[in-house]
C-alpha cells in the first residue's frame, strides 16, 4: 500500500510575524472560481454606480473679466497658464494652479474678436473690433514701464479671428478675407478670398502645417494650401459653421460647430459626406476643441451647456453645465487632456474635469490597478441593458431638457411624413438620403 | 510506470496476496521495493507526470541543453512567439540556459483555461466588429496559455491510495491509513460518539475549517474540527432537522421542528424565522447569499441572509421535499421527489427549469459534482445513477447496489461517496470532472451506526459522515483540491482577512434574478434581441438601412463614361452577384442531399419502401 495524504505546513500559508504582509496563495482554476461572469458584471454594475456617484466634475471658476468672455488661448509650454478675452477689449493671462489672474491688459477697445499665442509660448496676438492686430509679450513689463504691444498693425477692416502657425513665425487672421502674415512685416504676405462674405474662423492644421481652414458666414467651410495662391475647396452646408478645429492627431480630419445645433466631422479627402454627424444640443454650437489625443472633442453651445463627444460616436458622452453658466462662448481642452476650460456670458472661465469622476491627484498603485480593472469590467459589460442606463443618465437643467423632448417630436414627424411619402410613391422615385448627406449642399473645387 | 519487478533488496519474495495485505504499511516517500500495482487511485496520474515534470533529472556529465522540460507530453502549443532558437544563447560567462524561452505549456491544460467557446456561431457582423472580436479570442487564448504556465508554481499536489500489485484499495482499512500517513494527518481522523442525541447531521464550512453538528434529540455544536477546538455546544431542546453555515463560520442555519433558526458561533439564538417552517433540508449558495430550504409543505423557499428577506417561495407541487441538493456551478437547487424526478429550480422562474426522470421509485438522494457536469441520484429501485449536466440529462452510468444509497457526496475532486446503512462507500474516476466508475470501490468503511448525514470537507482529505452514533470523520487520500485560491476561501485566513473578504464578497452578491442553467450566458451575445432590434428598425425607418446598395459605376475620366459602358458595367457587376447566389444555393443543395444520403445508405431497411 502506498499512500499520501494532503498534508499542509501551516508555517506555509500564515506570516512569520504579525511585520509581515499576510499570505495569499493563489490558484487560477475556474472551478475554484465559480460565478466568474455573474460577479464580474455585479462589479461593473458597481463600479457604474460608484462612477456617477464621485461624477464632480466642477473644478474651478475664475472670475475677474468686466464682460463675456469671447476667447481663450492655452499656452503651449505652459500647462498652468491661459489667456483670455472679452467683451470690453480686456486680454487676462490666468494661472490655473493658482486660480487667480497674474495680468491684465486693456488691449483693444471693443471686442477681444481672438487671441492666439505663438508656437514657442513668448509671445500672443490679439484682434479687436478695434481693426488692429497687436503682438503681446508673454512675461509682464518691468518695473515702471507701460503696458505696449511690442507691434501692431492697423489693417484696413474689423479682424474676427486670428491663429498662429504651428512651427514658422508667420500667422493668418481672418475678416473680410483671410491674410498670411510674417510676424516681421506689417502687410500680408498674401491674402486669399471665396465670394464675398465675413470670415467667422481660421485654423491652421497642427500636423500639415501648411494647410489652413476657414468658415464663412455664407454657409460653407474653405480650405486653403498656403503655398498656393487659391483656395483649395470648400463644402456648403445648410446653415452657417461658426468655428472648425483640425484633429491633432490624425491631419486630415476636422470638426465643424454648426448653428443648426450639430457638429460635423469631416475628412477633408471627401468633403460630400461627413464621417459623423454629432447631435445632442438644443441649439447653436459656438464653439470645439480637440483632445490632445485626438479621441474626442469638446463643444461648447448656445445652450448654456458644453458637450464631449467620442469621435467616432454621434452622440455625447458627457455635458456639463451649472445653473449660473450662460451662453458658452468659447472652450478648450487643456494641452495635458485631464481638462476643460469654457468661457461664458457672464463673465467666467470655468475649469471643468475631463472625466468627470476621475480622482486627482497621485494614485497608489492598488487604486490605479482597481480603476483599471474597473474601467475593463465598465467596457465589458456596457452594453447590458441596466448598465447602459445607470452610465447614460444625467441630470439637465428644465430648459434643456424639454427641448430635447420637444426637438425629438418634430424629428420624430417629420421622420414619419417621409416613410409615407416613401410608402405611397413609385418604388425608386424618393430617393433615401442619409442623415450625412442631408446637410451637405454642395462641394466646390 | 515501471513494469519489470526491481530485485527487493531484504524483502522476501511475496506467496500470496493475503501476506502482502498484512505487511507492515509504509509510508509513501519511503523508497519503494516493490513494483506499485494497477492504480486504484485518483491522483495517481497526475502526481507520477508533475514528479517527473517538476524535478528534471539534469545528467550531470553532459551539457546538451534538454530540449523540454516536459517532452513525454504528446501536443505542445506551438505559438510562434514561443519557437526556441536552434542554438541557446550563451551568457557572458559562457554558460548556457539549459531551458531557453518560456516555459512550454501542455495543450490539455490551457484548454481548462479558454473561456470563449468557438463552436457558437454568432450572427454576421459588421467587420469592425468581426475584428474586435478577433482580437478579443487572441487575447484570450494569450491568457489561458499563461494562466496555465502559471500552474507550475502550485505548491500542493494532492493525494493518492493505491494498493500494491493487485491489492484491492476497498480492503484497506482506516486503521491502516491511519498508521501509514504522518502525524498531522492521522489526527484528521476521529470518531466522536455521541450516542445519546440520535443520528446527526453534519456540514463543515465554505473554508473547510470549521465543522457543525446537530443530532436529532437538538444537540448542536460547531468546532474548529482541525484544531479540535470547540466554539459553542447548547441543546435547542427541539429536534434539529439539518444545519448549515451561513457564509463565514459565524453564523449558524439550524432547521429545528417547528421553524428555521440562526445561531451565532457562540450558540447565541440570532434569529427565529417563522415564515421558515417545518424544514427538511438547507442549502447555502454562498455567492449570492441565499438560504435555499425545502419543507414537508413541498414549499422551495430563498432566504436572502444578507438582509434577512425572503426572496421567494416556490410551490414545487410534489408533496414533501426532503432531498435537495445544490448545483455549486450554477446555484439551481436539485429537488429529489417521490414519483422518480429531479426538478431543478431557480428563484427566478416559478416552474422548474428542467425536470430529469431518473429512478422508477422515489429518489432517495441527489449529489452534483462541482465542476456542475455529473449528478448522482440514488432511489427506492436500490439503483444509482450517474447523470450528465450539461445539456442532454442523459444517465451516464448505472449500477444496483445491495442496500441503495441514502445519502451521497461528491468531493472537490470528483470522488463519490455513498451511505448505505452503516457502510460508507467511496468510488472514484480518472479525474477531476470524469465520472467515477461504479464497478469497484475506493474505499470502504463500516460505521457503528446508521448513516445520516455525508460531506466531503473542501481543501481536506476528509469525508465527514454523522451517523446515529455520531460522528466520523474519514480519510479519504485523493478528494480534496490541494491548492487552495487565497482571496476564495482560505483555510488559514486571519480574523482580518475574514473581515475583509465579507466585505467584498457582500459588495459582490450576485442577484437571485441571474440564476440560470448556464452562468456564462450573460457574457454572450443575445442574439434573439439583437435581431428583434433590427427587425423593429427597419420598420421605423421603411427601409433597411445595412441593405448593400445597388452598385453604382463611377464615371471614368476623359471620354470612357459612354452611357452604354456604364449600363454595361452595370449589368456585369449584377450578372456576377446573381450567379454567386445562385452557386451559393446549388452548393447549400448538394450538401443537403449528401445528408439525406448517408444514413439510408448505410443499412437499408425492409420498412424503406414505404418511404415517398
Amino acid at each position: 500500500m502506498k499512500v499520501k495524504m494532503l498534508s499542509r505546513n501551516p508555517d506555509n500559508y500564515v506570516r512569520e510575524t504579525k511585520l509581515d504582509l499576510q499570505r495569499v496563495p493563489r490558484n487560477y482554476d475556474p472551478t475554484l472560481h465559480p460565478f466568474e461572469v455573474p460577479r464580474e458584471y455585479v462589479r461593473a454594475l458597481n463600479a457604474t454606480k460608484l462612477e456617477r456617484v464621485f461624477a464632480k466634475p466642477f473644478l474651478a471658476s475664475l472670475d475677474g473679466h468686466r464682460d463675456g468672455v469671447n476667447c481663450l488661448a492655452k499656452h503651449p509650454k505652459s500647462l498652468a497658464t491661459v489667456l483670455s478675452g472679452s467683451c470690453d477689449g480686456e486680454v487676462r493671462i490666468w494661472n490655473l494652479t493658482k486660480r487667480n489672474c497674474i495680468r491684465t491688459i486693456q488691449a483693444h477697445e471693443g471686442f477681444v474678436r481672438g487671441i492666439c499665442t505663438r508656437f514657442c509660448g513668448s509671445s500672443f496676438f490679439t484682434v479687436g473690433d478695434d481693426k488692429t492686430v497687436k503682438h503681446w509679450k508673454m512675461d509682464g513689463p518691468g518695473f515702471g514701464e507701460e503696458e505696449e504691444p511690442l507691434h501692431t498693425i492697423l489693417g484696413k477692416t474689423v479682424y474676427t479671428g486670428i491663429d498662429h502657425h504651428w512651427k514658422e513665425a508667420i500667422f493668418a487672421t481672418c475678416g473680410q478675407q483671410v491674410d498670411i502674415w510674417d510676424e516681421q512685416k506689417t502687410s500680408p504676405i498674401c491674402s486669399m478670398t471665396w465670394g464675398f462674405d465675413s470670415i467667422s474662423s481660421v485654423k491652421f492644421n497642427p500636423i500639415e502645417t501648411f494647410l489652413l481652414g476657414s468658415c464663412a458666414s455664407d454657409r460653407n467651410i474653405v480650405l486653403y494650401d498656403m503655398r498656393q495662391a487659391t483656395p483649395l475647396k470648400k463644402v456648403i452646408l445648410d446653415m452657417r459653421t461658426n468655428t472648425i478645429c483640425w484633429n491633432p492627431m490624425e491631419a486630415f480630419i476636422f470638426t465643424a460647430a454648426n448653428e443648426d445645433y450639430n457638429l460635423y466631422t469631416f475628412d477633408m479627402r471627401a468633403l460630400d459626406t461627413p464621417v459623423m454627424v454629432h447631435m445632442d444640443h438644443v441649439s447653436a454650437v459656438l464653439d470645439v476643441d480637440y483632445c490632445p489625443t485626438g479621441k474626442e472633442f469638446v463643444s461648447a453651445s448656445f445652450d448654456k451647456s458644453i458637450r464631449i463627444f467620442p469621435v467616432d460616436k454621434s452622440r455625447s458622452r458627457e455635458v456639463y453645465h451649472t445653473k449660473r453658466m450662460q451662453h458658452v462662448i468659447c472652450v478648450k481642452w487643456t494641452s495635458d487632456s485631464k481638462y476643460i476650460m469654457c468661457g461664458s456670458d457672464e463673465m467666467n472661465i470655468r475649469l471643468w474635469k475631463a472625466n468627470a469622476s476621475e480622482k486627482l491627484g497621485v494614485l497608489t498603485s492598488r487604486e490605479k490597478a482597481a480603476k483599471d480593472y474597473n474601467q475593463k469590467l465598465k467596457e465589458k459589460f456596457q452594453h447590458h441593458p441596466h448598465i447602459k442606463r445607470i452610465a447614460r443618465h444625467r441630470h439637465l437643467p428644465k430648459s434643456i431638457y424639454s427641448q430635447i423632448q420637444e426637438q425629438r417630436v418634430m424629428k420624430e414627424a417629420r421622420r414619419r411624413k417621409e416613410v409615407n411619402r416613401l410608402k405611397h410613391s413609385k418604388p425608386g422615385s424618393v430617393p433615401i438620403v442619409s442623415e450625412k448627406k442631408k446637410h451637405i449642399v454642395a462641394v466646390v473645387k | 510506470m515501471e513494469t519489470a519487478p526491481k530485485p527487493g533488496r531484504d524483502d522476501p519474495p511475496k506467496k500470496d496476496k493475503l501476506q502482502t495485505k498484512k505487511k507492515k504499511p509504509r509510508r509513501y516517500w519511503e523508497e519503494e521495493t516493490t513494483p506499485t500495482g494497477a492504480a486504484a487511485s485518483p491522483g495517481l496520474h497526475r502526481n507520477k507526470k508533475r514528479n517527473r515534470e517538476l524535478r528534471p533529472q539534469k545528467p550531470k556529465n553532459t551539457h546538451t541543453p534538454k530540449k523540454s522540460r516536459i517532452s513525454k507530453k504528446p501536443q505542445i502549443l506551438k505559438k510562434p512567439r514561443e519557437q526556441r532558437n536552434p542554438e541557446p544563447q550563451r551568457s557572458l560567462s559562457g554558460a548556457q540556459d539549459p531551458f531557453p524561452g518560456p516555459a512550454p505549456v501542455p495543450v490539455e491544460v490551457a484548454q481548462k483555461f479558454r473561456r470563449i467557446d468557438k463552436s457558437k456561431k454568432l450572427p454576421h457582423s459588421k467587420s469592425k466588429t468581426r475584428s474586435r472580436l478577433e482580437v478579443a479570442e487572441a487575447e484570450e487564448e494569450e491568457i489561458s496559455v499563461k494562466a496555465a504556465r502559471s500552474e507550475l508554481l502550485l505548491a500542493e499536489e494532492p493525494g493518492f491510495l493505491e494498493g500494491e500489485d493487485g491489492e484491492d484499495t476497498a480492503k484497506i482499512c482506516q486503521a491502516d491509513i491511519v498508521e501509514a500517513v504522518d502525524i498531522a494527518s492521522a489526527a484528521k481522523h476521529f470518531d466522536l460518539n455521541l450516542r445519546q442525541f440520535g443520528p446527526y447531521r453534519l456540514n463543515y464550512s465554505q473554508t473547510g475549517r470549521h465543522l457543525a453538528f446537530g443530532g436529532r434529540r437538538g444537540h448542536v455544536a460547531a468546532l474548529d474540527w482541525v484544531t479540535k477546538r470547540l466554539t459553542c455546544e447548547i441543546n435547542v431542546m427541539e429536534a434539529v432537522r439539518d444545519i448549515r453555515f451561513l457564509h463565514s463560520e459565524a453564523l449558524l442555519a439550524v432547521a429545528q421542528n417547528r421553524w428555521l433558526h440562526i445561531y451565532d458561533n457562540q450558540g447565541i439564538e440570532l434569529h427565529c424565522i417563522r415564515r421558515c417552517d417545518r424544514i427538511t433540508r438547507l442549502e447555502f449558495l454562498p455567492f449570492h447569499f441565499l438560504l435555499a430550504t425545502s419543507s414537508e409543505t413541498g414549499f422551495l423557499t430563498y432566504l436572502d441572509v444578507s438582509v434577512g428577506k425572503i426572496v421567494v417561495a416556490l410551490n414545487a407541487r410534489a408533496g414533501r421535499l426532503d432531498v435537495m441538493t445544490q448545483n455549486p456551478y450554477n446555484a439551481v437547487i436539485h429537488l429529489g421527489h417521490s414519483n422518480g424526478t429531479v426538478s431543478l429550480w431557480s428563484p427566478a422562474m416559478k416552474e422548474p427549469l428542467a425536470k430529469i426522470l431518473c429512478h422508477r421509485g422515489g429518489v432517495r438522494a441527489v449529489a452534483v459534482d462541482s465542476t456542475g457536469m455529473l449528478m448522482a441520484t440514488s432511489g427506492l429501485d436500490h439503483q444509482l445513477k450517474i447523470f450528465d449536466l450539461r445539456g442532454t440529462f442523459q444517465p451516464l452510468s448505472a449500477r444496483t447496489l445491495p442496500l441503495g444509497a441514502g445519502h451521497l457526496a461528491f468531493s472537490q475532486r470528483g470522488l463519490l461517496a455513498a451511505g448505505m446503512g452503516d457502510v460508507v462507500n467511496i468510488w472514484t474516476g480518472q479525474g477531476k470532472a470524469s465520472p467515477p466508475s461504479l464497478e469497484k470501490p475506493y474505499l470502504t468503511h463500516r460505521l457503528s451506526g446508521h448513516v445520516h448525514g455525508l460531506q466531503f470537507c473542501p481543501f481536506e482529505d476528509v469525508l465527514g459522515v454523522g451517523h446515529s452514533g455520531g460522528i466520523t470523520s474519514m480519510l479519504v487520500p485523493g478528494a480534496a483540491e490541494p491548492n487552495f485560491d487565497g482571496l476564495e476561501s482560505n483555510p488559514y485566513r486571519s480574523r482580518k482577512q475574514r473581515q475583509e473578504w465579507e466585505v467584498k464578497a457582500l459588495l459582490e452578491k450576485v442577484p437571485a434574478e441571474l440564476i440560470c442553467l448556464d452562468p456564462r450566458a450573460l457574457a454572450e451575445v443575445d442574439v434573439i434581441s439583437l435581431e428583434q432590434e433590427k427587425k423593429e428598425r427597419i420598420e421605423r425607418l421603411g427601409y433597411d438601412p445595412e441593405s448593400k446598395a445597388p452598385f453604382q459605376p463611377k464615371p471614368k475620366q476623359k471620354g470612357r463614361s459612354s452611357t452604354a459602358s456604364l449600363v454595361k458595367r452595370k449589368r456585369k457587376v449584377m450578372d456576377e452577384e446573381h450567379r454567386d447566389k445562385v452557386r451559393q444555393s446549388l452548393e447549400q443543395q448538394s450538401q443537403k442531399q449528401a445528408k439525406a444520403a448517408k444514413p439510408v445508405g448505410a443499412r437499408p431497411s425492409a420498412l424503406d419502401r414505404f418511404v415517398r
